[in-house]
């Protein structure tokens, strides 16, 4: 069912992380590829994320962190994400990540991480390719 | 998906699952498979909302406005479905959908669906998956349908058709009484916002609208638009105001049609455009659908180019030989 249809994504910043440049200029290059994206801005809770992801019915979940608190949050975006049943859901992260992170947060259902320097090429090929719906 | 899926996806619908209604807008947007049955098992359990227009120039505050409005509405203990519409770019397809940020306060808020969608370019795939979407959301089930239209210029009035009461939104400094006695406004107004009415200018330019709308030459017995200013933003939250005004005057504007029976008259001119659009788009898919294969859309073109052919004697030709002949 991948054709055929515009890819919508959704990127959003959690918590108390207050920069959000990056975040932005990722919702510019994904609309720039095509696809169709909802900013949800920053201090955003992990309830009202998944109710904008229901709502949406978005294909792609991108978290955007800076400030070190994507081991705290993120599981928590998973386990909503699964109580709701939104396994159809893609679930990247993106920014300043540790590489020793990078494990931990795959091991907690995160698809792919994406660190501060990547390509753009490179997340948007692989939201192209990985989409679920 | 099935037709039996589709049955079972609108009997969801129904029963009030969001889910199933976020899929359903998806699957109507992308003018899939099942769209049309979608649209047919819906259609009965349409009609009992009430549905508000939002519309003005891009940055005019239409999302804030309409966050507040929500607010109002909910204390009113009514259910509130939001459409939010942003512009797709012409070169790349893409949109960047920037309204529901303005509305962190409702992001969970179970009486409030929102919705957000790109126009997807102006060849009549807005109005028609707008018109459907918002049918989506009245089966649902919420009281009041509030659509946002992506920042607009002068001219744009396919809104009026889609709602029952249009919103205006204006800032001060927009322009001056030359503006205001412009075509465009009162037409598709039923009540004009000045927004931001706590900026220089707002006094001058609420009295040019309110001018321009004591010169109009409206019918006796119509509707004439009011103006109200409204403040969304501010330091001081005394200074936020002017939203019960606009509350009263949506429902004054709703009671007037019901009072009036233009209500039944704004339905039938609806359903005249809603059949229009649709008629073209069926009856295009079909003749391309015909052609397919024949290599002839292709000739068509290329003759076009060639300059052998122009694109009205194309269309004469093909309702000639495909459609008009078809029927003898």
């Amino acid at each position: 069912m991948k054709n055929n249809k515009q890819i919508k994504v959704i990127i959003t910043k959690v918590g108390l992380d207050g920069h959000d440049r990056g975040a932005k200029i990722v919702v510019s290059l994904l609309k720039e590829a095509g696809m169709e994206v909802v900013y949800l801005g920053m201090f955003n809770q992990v309830e009202d994320i998944i109710q904008a992801v229901v709502d949406e019915d978005a294909d792609v979940l991108g978290l955007s962190y800076l400030s070190g608190e994507q081991l705290i949050f993120t599981p928590k975006i998973v386990k909503e994400m699964k109580k709701n049943e939104l396994n159809d859901v893609l679930l990247i992260v993106g920014g300043t990540i540790p590489v020793e992170d990078i494990p931990l947060l795959e091991e907690m259902g995160v698809e792919r991480v994406f660190r501060a320097g990547s390509l753009s090429g490179e997340f948007i090929e692989y939201i192209e390719k990985n989409i679920k719906k | 998906m099935t037709e039996n899926n589709i049955d079972e996806m609108v009997q969801k619908i129904l029963d009030g699952d969001r889910r199933m209604l976020a899929r359903a807008i998806t699957l109507v947007e992308n003018s899939r498979k099942g769209h049309r049955n979608i649209m047919k098992q819906v259609y009965p359990h349409t009609g009992k909302a009430m549905i508000v227009g939002v519309t003005g120039a891009g940055g005019a505050g239409k999302s804030t406005l309409t966050d507040i409005l929500i607010g109002k509405f909910r204390k009113m203990g009514k259910t509130v479905g939001v459409v939010l519409v942003d512009p797709s770019s012409p070169f790349t397809g893409g949109a960047m959908l920037g309204d529901r940020i303005r509305m962190k306060k409702h992001a969970r808020d179970k009486g409030v669906y929102i919705r957000s969608i790109a126009s997807r370019g102006a060849m009549g795939g807005l109005s028609r998956a707008t018109y459907d979407i918002i049918r989506i959301i009245e089966a649902f089930g919420v009281d009041i349908v509030i659509v946002e239209t992506l920042g607009t210029g002068q001219d744009e009035i396919d809104i009026i058709h889609l709602v029952h009461t249009c919103l205006v939104v204006f800032t001060p400094g927009m322009g001056d009484d030359i503006q205001a006695m412009k075509a465009g406004i009162l037409e598709i107004a039923d009540l004009i916002i000045m927004n931001k009415a706590d900026l220089e200018g707002a006094e001058a330019f609420i009295r040019h609208l309110q001018s321009a709308v004591t010169t109009a030459n409206i019918p006796v017995g119509a509707w004439t638009p009011k103006v109200l200013p409204s403040v969304c933003v501010s330091d001081k939250p005394a200074n936020i105001k002017g939203h019960d005004e606009i509350i009263k005057g949506i429902y004054e504007h709703f009671d007037f049609l019901n009072k009036s029976k233009a209500l039944d008259k704004i339905r039938f001119q609806r359903l005249e455009l809603e059949l229009g659009l649709i008629l073209k788009d069926e009856l295009q898919n079909l003749i391309f659908k015909g052609l397919k294969g024949t290599g002839l859309k292709k000739k068509y073109i290329t003759s076009i180019i060639g300059g052998e052919n122009d694109p009205y004697s194309v269309v004469r030709e093909i309702l000639d030989n495909y459609v008009l002949h078809r029927k003898k």
